[in-house]
């Protein structure tokens, strides 16, 4: 493989592993959560370096994660406390954690490869260069490894615990009645977003991490409103935005993670405005459509109360309907020309006249009478 | 304490120092004073995803106008933040997202794009550029006189806006339905509020840098809110508790190689919050442990004489003020 096809081999794993934790952050609301944990995951491998003085350790690795648990542990007790709400909390505790790093790091690894800017960045266009040898063997990119062994553990973790997790987000109440120890789940949830967060941070950086966990599980919520569909379109919308991003930036030269996260926001825009159902076209379609069948209802309603009255004559006319109903000529003139066009109202010269299928659907509106 | 005074003391001679600390200060007081509203709004995390949001906006300017002149760039910055605000209201309007997800979407893809721009910026000839990278940090040891001057006069400006609209914002704040039903233009009032914390966001990005700017805003008003329970007060203490972290991590930071400025600022405001949260009064958890210990032992002496003590009440004094949340409950239910 040449490390091109290694380069986009490793994002798009990543971003599948991202989007599968990512799916019960949006759905749990705590979508901020990954913000916190991918910018406090730096902490524990600073802390975990000064203690190993080894970058390749997997201490480091297990510092990180901890860090994560420890952050979300953090944010719980100070909002039980009930002096601070949760979003103020997540607010407080990840610049602590992310200030002692940058401290830690320019006081005492300053000259070692833990660039503050590599942090918010990474660097993907390296990762081929690190590779993992086994009794001389190559066995591939050290973050390819790591990669796929974490999208592995999610995407087992959620088959084993579908059910769980799918109750515990919906209906944590009932799931609690159940005995499926809600809060049990919920820290197993954060340790699989830290893991996560920590394979992902070291190859694509912490803004990226943020972006392939919640933009593309937000963009496939537009979509569906199953559970299952949502976690593999969130996948698969994320394996797209990471390889669109990898050729964009290809194309650009320009940084691989920013150019990945911008193409995880033009995916949503898409979904945003185009969605079948909830996008804001379809909405703007709908809308449009309801507005004329209603304003047909009305007309039809109106020609119906007043048939066989003795003002037959002068409601049941064109210029009755600027007068009566407050619609403006332009729009009385359209409502018309809809409703004949539907066959529902008849004209001959100045007079109105209901057609068979129009007083069926002034008596089924239960308005007329 | 008498050493830290001064060294203090003597480092105000020196010039970078002084304007460091003075920046760092004014900073403090606006972040202080409108960070209070995000808090209270329940939109503490709005200054993050901004000052994220806000890169691409600095890259663009740079880009369009070719100059470092920070009034330019900052003016950028503000277009940017603006923008994401406006995108997350209108978002979360027209989808069922949460604003959770809104937000974390657009902090991590409006800075996404900001680097995608920002590596255009660093392909040009010219050496302008290298001063960009300074605001993902903020490097407060850069900030000049001038720079001080300009955050102070947008400051200003901010914090007359406050005073002027101060019952406005206040009834936004605690109760917008009540104030959609007096007939205030809430939506224009919303806007005009997180414009304003957009510039407190965008003054601060200098100093402290993207990632470490919502603490800014967070940490004093949070601190504030545990010593009262009136919104004039709270803004005051955070503008104070601002102003003096902005000065003790100023100067901390000049004392040891390797302290780097912003984390120190926001490490001092996060002691000023650890130190509300644990001995406010009637707040505090300390204050809020021994009062369960005087009802413990008040309780055993009730239980031994058969009646309470006749001194003191059991529960707090009946001529304590309210609790503000709990009457504002009640006035909305009725």
């Amino acid at each position: 493989m040449t490390s091109q096809q290694e380069v986009q081999l490793i994002a798009a794993v990543i971003a599948a592993a991202c989007a599968l934790p990512g799916v019960f952050l949006v759905l749990r609301r705590m979508a901020m959560m990954s913000d916190a944990i991918s910018h406090t995951v730096l902490f524990g491998i600073v802390v975990g370096f000064l203690l190993t003085r080894d970058l390749g350790s997997p201490l480091l690795f297990l510092g990180a994660v901890l860090t994560g648990v420890l952050t979300v542990s953090l944010v719980e007790l100070l909002n039980q406390t009930r002096l601070v709400k949760q979003d103020a909390a997540i607010g407080l505790v990840f610049p602590v954690l992310f200030s002692i790093a940058v401290i830690l790091i320019s006081r005492f690894a300053g000259n070692v490869h833990l660039d503050t800017d590599a942090v918010l960045l990474g660097e993907l266009a390296y990762a081929p260069f690190d590779r993992v040898e086994w009794q001389g063997i190559d066995l591939g990119p050290r973050a390819l490894l790591v990669g796929s062994g974490v999208l592995l553990f999610n995407l087992g973790f959620i088959g084993l615990f579908y059910k769980e997790l799918k109750l515990a987000t919906f209906d944590p109440a009932l799931a609690a009645t159940f005995g499926f120890l809600p809060v049990l789940l919920h820290y197993s949830l954060m340790v699989i977003v830290s893991v996560t967060a920590v394979a992902a941070f070291d190859a694509v950086g912490s803004i990226l991490v943020i972006a392939l966990m919640i933009a593309p599980p937000a963009t496939a919520y537009l979509l569906t409103e199953r559970l299952g569909t949502m976690l593999w379109l969130s996948m698969l919308i994320g394996v797209a935005s990471a390889l669109a991003g990898y050729w964009l930036a290809w194309v650009l030269d320009v940084s691989i993670a920013g150019s990945m996260a911008t193409m995880t926001g033009v995916l949503f825009v898409g979904a945003f405005l185009f969605a079948p159902e909830r996008g804001l076209v379809a909405t703007a379609h709908r809308r449009t459509r309801q507005r004329w069948a209603f304003a047909q209802q009305l007309l039809v309603v109106h020609l119906h109360n007043h048939a066989g009255s003795s003002d037959e004559a002068e409601e049941c006319s064109p210029a009755a309907l600027h007068g009566h109903l407050r619609w403006s000529p332009d729009f009385a003139a359209q409502v018309l020309q809809r409703a004949e066009r539907n066959g529902i109202v008849r004209r001959d010269a100045e007079r109105l006249w209901l057609t068979e299928q129009g007083r069926k659907l002034a008596q089924g509106t239960g308005v007329g009478g | 304490m008498l050493e830290f005074f001064l060294s203090l003391w003597s480092s105000w001679g020196d010039y970078t120092i002084r304007m460091v600390a003075l920046g760092a200060a004014v900073l403090g007081v606006i972040s202080g004073v409108l960070g209070c509203y995000a808090v209270l709004r329940r939109q503490a995390l709005l200054g993050d995803a901004m000052s994220h949001a806000a890169l691409p906006g600095i890259v663009l300017a740079y880009l369009l106008f070719g100059t470092r002149d920070l009034g330019i760039l900052l003016l950028g910055a503000a277009a940017a933040g603006w923008l994401a605000a406006f995108l997350l209201l209108s978002i979360t309007r027209h989808t069922h997202l949460k604003e959770d997800t809104v937000l974390g979407l657009l902090l991590s893809v409006f800075f996404g794009f900001g680097m995608v721009l920002l590596a255009f910026a660093q392909k040009q000839p010219t050496a302008a550029q290298a001063g960009l990278s300074r605001f993902l940090f903020g490097q407060a040891a850069t900030v000049v006189e001038r720079d001080v001057l300009t955050m102070a006069g947008i400051g200003a400006l901010a914090l007359v806006l406050v005073a002027l609209f101060w019952k406005e914002f206040k009834l936004l704040s605690f109760d917008p339905d009540y104030a959609a039903t007096l007939g205030l233009p809430v939506r224009l009032l919303d806007v005009g509020l997180t414009s304003l914390i957009v510039v407190a966001v965008v003054v601060g990005l200098q100093m402290v840098g993207v990632v470490l700017m919502s603490a800014m805003l967070v940490a004093p008003a949070v601190a504030a809110r545990q010593w009262t329970d009136r919104l004039g007060t709270m803004l005051l203490l955070a503008g104070l508790f601002g102003a003096v972290a902005g000065i003790v991590g100023a100067v901390l930071s000049a004392s040891a190689r390797g302290l780097s400025t912003g984390p120190m600022i926001v490490l001092s405001v996060s002691s000023i919050v650890l130190f509300s949260l644990l001995f406010a009064p009637r707040r505090g958890l300390v204050w809020h442990w021994f009062q369960r210990q005087r009802n413990a032992r008040r309780l055993r002496w009730a239980m031994q004489h058969g009646d309470v003590p006749p001194s003191v009440p059991v529960m707090p004094p009946a001529d304590a003020p309210p609790d503000p949340r709990i009457a504002e409950q009640k006035g909305a239910s009725r």
